[in-house]
Order: structure tokens, then sequence, then C-alpha cells
């Protein structure tokens, strides 16, 4: 059972597996020069496992200690993590211990897997989203820890392999179009993206459209509904 | 204080409504609707620090997203996709941009 999920998860992880060995050593390689050693980037990422944070985490590192505004960042910039859990919260049901770990290990992409695969017939479920987060998991913790091995040896023109993580989400995201057959809420969540990155600018967008986004969706709650975003029967 | 607050971001959906209770339909609706919106917005913040008016102008961005979206339409195979998109994009910014 558990052969067959791995399996079934491991070619879904493969773009993951790029991206993350990429900015994994970017993020091990960035520690080194800025005077830690390898030790840093393996625990974090181990413990963290959040790409975009751990980047903070070194300049807070570096600077004195400030305990409230640390947190107040760490909670702003994975606020999003809210998101995906309330999207995730019938597919993680009666899953067991493995529920645990799937929770603590939701980083951007494993979200997006096993929010969109289609987990073929025959495969456990929770075996198959369990593998998904841990080869992920595994991918940012070799990748990191390895740049803080090599430092700057390193010497392979690797410009512009970054992308590889910006190809998957529009994939994912195409997939997602593909599927559903009202795209009223990707409008929603594209426009809304948009117009706060252009108000807010890069570094502080994410907060005011994810607050657009679920001001937009309750608003039209009722024609979404009819247009097939119905959620479980059974709910109340 | 990362960890505490990236895992409090985490599991608080999770904790607030447990598995043995029902899912409020409100929450469940938005499990539904959000999908698509959060998957746009990880799209546009892979491209956030795309600058439409300086360098480049984003348009090896735009090439590369073309094509990813092409390939994926043609074959519909989600590795071929992403693989194509980023030897696209890096052959545009590495030998032309």
């Amino acid at each position: 059972m558990k052969r067959k999920a791995l399996k079934a998860a491991f070619p879904h992880t493969i773009p993951i597996f790029a991206g993350f060995w990429f900015l994994g050593m970017a993020y091990g390689i960035y520690m080194n020069v800025s005077g830690f050693s390898f030790w840093y980037p393996l625990a974090m990422s181990i413990v963290i496992f959040g790409g975009s944070l751990e980047f903070v985490t070194v300049s807070m590192l570096l600077s004195p200690f400030a305990p409230v505004q640390t947190l107040l960042a760490a909670l702003m910039i994975q606020a999003r993590h809210i998101f995906y859990g309330i999207a995730m919260l019938e597919k993680y049901k009666g899953l067991g211990w493995k529920r645990f770990y799937l929770i603590f290990g939701m980083c951007d992409e494993s979200f997006s897997i096993n929010c969109s695969a289609e987990i073929p017939e025959g495969v456990d479920r929770g075996w198959f989203y369990f593998f998904v987060t841990l080869l992920n998991q595994l991918y940012w913790v070799t990748g990191s820890t390895m740049g803080g091995f090599l430092g700057s040896v390193l010497d392979f023109n690797t410009e512009g392999l970054e992308f590889v993580m910006t190809a998957m989400f529009v994939v994912i995201f195409l997939e997602q179009l593909l599927k559903e057959k009202n795209h009223s809420t990707a409008v929603i969540g594209l426009a809304a993206s948009v117009v706060c990155l252009v108000i807010f600018g890069a570094d502080s967008f994410l907060l005011p459209t994810m607050a657009c986004t679920l001001l937009l969706l309750t608003a039209f709650r009722k024609p979404l509904e009819k247009a097939g975003f119905k959620g479980e029967e059974d709910a109340v | 204080m990362c960890v505490l607050g990236t895992m409090a971001t985490r599991f608080l959906p999770f904790l607030i409504f447990g598995e043995n209770r029902p899912t409020p339909r409100y929450i469940s609706f938005l499990g539904k609707a959000l999908p698509a919106a959060v998957f746009a917005m990880l799209v546009v913040y892979c491209l956030k620090d795309v600058s439409v008016l300086t360098g480049s102008r984003g348009i090896p961005e735009a090439i590369a997203i073309a094509a990813t979206v092409l390939i994926h339409l043609w074959r519909r195979q989600m590795l071929l996709s992403v693989a194509g998109g980023t030897v696209v994009y890096m052959l545009l910014v590495q030998l032309i941009f």
C-alpha cells in the first residue's frame, strides 16, 4: 500500500525537486555567506519549512533579538496557510497520525499538489498526501544543507532556473481552470492579486489580497454557490 | 518565533474546525471557492518582482508562461509543461535578454 502511494506521489513532486534544490541551495549559500554554518539551514528547513520566511529569518538572526516583531512578521508572511487549511479541511479528515505531519508540512507546493492532484484508483489517500509532503521536505532540507556546505563553489549557469516554480503554479492554476466549469473565483483571485500588487507593492500585497478575496467571495456567495461552489452536504 | 508563527497559521483552521464536528457551511463553501483564487494569487506572487517598465519588461516571463500553457494544453503532462516552460525561460534570459 505504501509503495503504491509512493509510486503515485513521486512524479507529482519532480518539479518541486528541481525548484527546491535550486531555491534550497540558494538559501543555504545565502546563509553560508551570511556567516552561518550548515547546521542553521539544516535545522531551520526542518522546523520551519517555508521558503520565503526562512530567507527573512536570516536578516532577523543578524539583527538584535526582537521577539514580538519576529512573531508578527512570521504571522503575516505565513497567513496564507490559513487559506490552505480551510481548503484542505475536508481532504485531511480521518487520516489519523498522518494528519498531524500533513498540517505541519503544508507549504505552498505541498498544498498545491495535494489540493489539485487526482489520486489514482486503489492508491491510499493518506499515504499519497504523506509522501508528497515528505518528499518535498526532503528536497528542501537536502538542498539547503548542500547549499550551506558548498557555499560559493558552484559554477554552473543556473540563471532562470527559479522559473520552475512559476511554471509549476501556472500549470496547477491552468488545471484548476480546466477542471472547474465556472471561472469566477479564479477571476476574483487574479483581479484581487493584481490590483493589490499595483497598490501595495511586491513586499506587502499578500495580506490585502487575501482580505479582498475573502470579501468578494463572501459578497458573491449566493451566485457562486449556484454556480457550483457548494460546500459539503453534511455541513451545517 | 518564526516556527511558532508558521505553525500557528498552519494548524489554526484544523484546531478550530475539529475532525469530529461538521464544518460550518460557510467554511465549507470557502474550501470549494478558495483553491482557484489562491492558485491565481500564487502565480502573481511568483511574478511580483517582474517590472513591466524597466529591464526586459516582463517579456521573457510572458513568453515562457505562454509556452508553458501551450505545451500543457497540447499534451496535458505536468512535467513536460513545467520543464518546457523553464527551459524556454532559461534560454531567453541567458541568451537573448
